[in-house]
């Protein structure tokens, strides 16, 4: 069945734009399926297009593509993340807090970073030096990270916020800031994987770490690196996701971790590392957050959106693994 | 083969004194705690995750990992009260289709491993998402009650005064260390882990190993949500959730490898113990709940991080 539609399709399509589907076909089904998304949902509901609409979906989910930003890199170079969820709300509590207590702003958007790097490159130093799995790691890291967070804060949420540490709330160009940080970061990061020497390695550890050793590449410190990477943009969303209320509240949405992951694999990042690109990760985020909206705009109760979340996670596996059995 | 034998006892034989340690220390801290009934109590609470436990040591054994197992109980969970009050089907047999339900979860697991392959991690969070998700999109947030008194002998009753699904977890404890043990599938659950391609080629059916794994740890998955279902009186579709942390833990805590090939269910039992133990013991000393969970993380990374650091000296 696939077999035939690969076949097909490689008839139709002149060489040159077969090869930039080759190369981009996950990015680009992304953004046939978000624009498909918006003309159909549009027609029958066109408030779903109302610019109210779009910029909470953009706004209230930037921070998911920020973050999918570094776990695509996580997942490029073979490991995986499942504490990030946790991570950014202990980091947005911190940076809550430190507003509250009359720090200057730009001390309470600094801090969560390196605190956030700092964690991730512990993860990071005992996947690589000490080798445990990462998904070990971090699934303790996970309940240590979820756990700290409830006993601290008692699930008390942060008010009285200052206006000026808002950040998710400025505009620049009639843009809300969270747009331009996300598109920012996604472009400055694709270019930077794509084109930079260590960019390259993340491709290079994933793809096969041995041959990556051999070929010169410090496996294990640069492992430490790409997860404090992951760390600095768990940081950045962390204050993104802190400053789109008035309020901070001490728990981050359910599953939030997963919902990062599934923008990761479903954006092309291979399950098994070595390819996809963040443009793909951001792709999905948006693709993923618009359907979460068009599912109340269709009547659809929101309890199906994990569902359909897992769904769309798993058809992307599969799509990825018979491509590289045709491969073979 | 022997040097391996020993390096199970060294383990467990670590294990078992870290765990006459702490339980002589949480004894100090808590009168409360070695009395017969919290023993008997803690038995009743840790059914669930222990069962899950047997076949997740399997599934780790074979190199693989199920994280899907917490959303399995919740799915089979809310089957339960839609199968009985929903579409009105006798209590037993909705029972038993809530347990085929999570078999054949794990069936899928299975078939998306075998067939696709498509590494266990990967899978499993992708269905951990999918069950959660038709368990909450099926559930649309109601729960269901009033189940008759005679369902409740399951999770809150007793036989000869020892909680009856503590008889169930024992009587499966046993099975699975038979089977783990004694037979060849046991045998080719630790031919698979220890190196697939070589268990290929010796004849095992790699693929039908795992397909019954999974599936066995679905199946036990729906069996513990039915038993979780009797034990707190109701149904609600966030049952289970973070499970496989806990389970996960008791299985690697018990010394099985996370990279395959090496582990005993005499081992997940004693993690199982430690980790219950751990949690009541620290409940019982005034630490809250979410408390408790950070302990458990911390204890399932430096068990990994001892493990890890035991087996590297045994390789020099």
């Amino acid at each position: 069945m696939s077999m035939e539609t690969a076949t097909a399709r490689r008839v139709i399509f002149p060489s040159t734009l077969a090869r930039t589907i080759a190369a981009y076909g996950q990015e680009l089904i992304i953004l046939f399926a978000i624009i498909a998304l918006f003309v159909v949902v549009g027609t029958v509901a066109p408030r779903f297009i109302s610019q109210t609409n779009l910029t909470s979906i953009f706004v209230g989910n930037a921070y998911i593509a920020v973050a999918a930003i570094g776990m695509s890199m996580i997942i490029i170079s073979g490991h995986i993340d499942v504490s990030v969820g946790s991570l950014i709300g202990v980091l947005a509590t911190i940076s809550g807090t430190l507003a509250v207590a009359g720090y200057p702003v730009w001390v309470a958007w600094t801090v969560p970073i390196l605190v956030g790097m700092l964690a991730t490159s512990f993860i990071g130093a005992l996947v690589a030096y000490v080798r445990i799995p990462s998904i070990v790691v971090t699934l303790g890291m996970l309940s240590i990270l979820k756990g700290g967070l409830i006993s601290v804060t008692s699930g008390a949420w942060i008010t009285n916020l200052p206006t000026n540490y808002l950040i998710a709330q400025f505009r620049l160009f009639g843009v809300p800031s969270p747009v331009w940080f996300m598109v920012i970061l996604t472009v400055l990061a694709g270019i930077w994987m794509r084109n930079s020497a260590f960019g390259r390695s993340i491709y290079a550890i994933g793809g096969n770490p041995e041959a990556a050793r051999v070929a010169g590449i410090r496996v294990e410190r640069s492992t430490v690196v790409i997860f404090a990477i992951h760390g600095f943009f768990a940081g950045i969303a962390a204050i993104l996701f802190a400053t789109q209320l008035q309020v901070i509240q001490s728990t981050v949405p359910a599953n939030l971790e997963l919902t990062v992951i599934t923008a990761s694999v479903v954006g092309g990042v291979s399950i098994l590392g070595g390819t996809g690109t963040v443009i793909g990760s951001t792709l999905a985020a948006i693709l993923f957050a618009a359907i979460g909206s068009s599912l109340i705009f269709l009547n659809v109760s929101a309890y199906w959106l994990r569902a359909v979340q897992g769904l769309l996670i798993l058809a992307t596996v599969l799509a990825d693994m018979a491509r590289r059995h045709r491969i073979k | 083969m022997t040097l391996t034998l020993r390096s199970f006892l060294r383990h467990e034989a670590i294990l078992g004194v870290l765990l006459v340690i702490v339980l002589i220390i949480l004894a100090q801290q808590s009168d409360k705690f070695f009395t017969t009934a919290n023993i008997l109590n803690q038995g009743r609470l840790m059914t669930e995750v222990g069962l899950i436990a047997l076949p997740m040591t399997f599934v780790i054994i074979t190199g693989g990992i199920d994280l899907s197992v917490g959303s399995i109980l919740g799915l089979s969970a809310i089957l339960l009260g839609v199968f009985w009050h929903n579409l009105g089907l006798p209590l037993p047999v909705a029972m038993v289709l809530a347990i085929v339900v999570g078999g054949i979860a794990g069936l899928v697991n299975g078939l998306i491993i075998t067939r696709f392959k498509v590494p266990p991690l990967i899978a499993t969070l992708a269905t951990l998402a999918l069950y959660r998700g038709l368990a909450e999109g099926i559930s649309q947030a109601r729960s269901v009650r009033g189940y008759p008194d005679w369902f409740y002998v399951l999770g809150q009753g007793d036989m000869l005064g020892v909680p009856t699904q503590l008889w169930i977890l024992i009587a499966l404890t046993i099975l699975a260390a038979l089977v783990l043990g004694l037979t060849t599938f046991g045998r080719a659950t630790y031919a698979v882990g220890a190196n697939e391609t070589a268990a290929r080629f010796s004849g095992i059916n790699v693929d039908r190993t795992k397909l019954l794994i999974y599936t066995g740890a679905g199946l036990i998955s729906g069996l513990a949500a039915v038993i979780f279902v009797s034990r707190v009186s109701t149904t609600r579709s966030d049952m289970g959730t973070g499970v496989e942390l806990d389970v996960i833990t008791a299985v690697v805590l018990g010394g099985t490898s996370i990279f395959g090939g090496r582990g005993t269910i005499i081992g997940t039992v004693v993690g199982l113990v430690l980790v219950q133990a751990l949690k009541n013991g620290l409940a019982l000393s005034g630490v809250k709940g979410d408390g408790t969970i950070v302990v458990i993380g911390l204890v399932l990374i430096l068990a990994i991080l001892a493990s890890n650091l035991f087996s590297r000296d045994g390789d020099g």
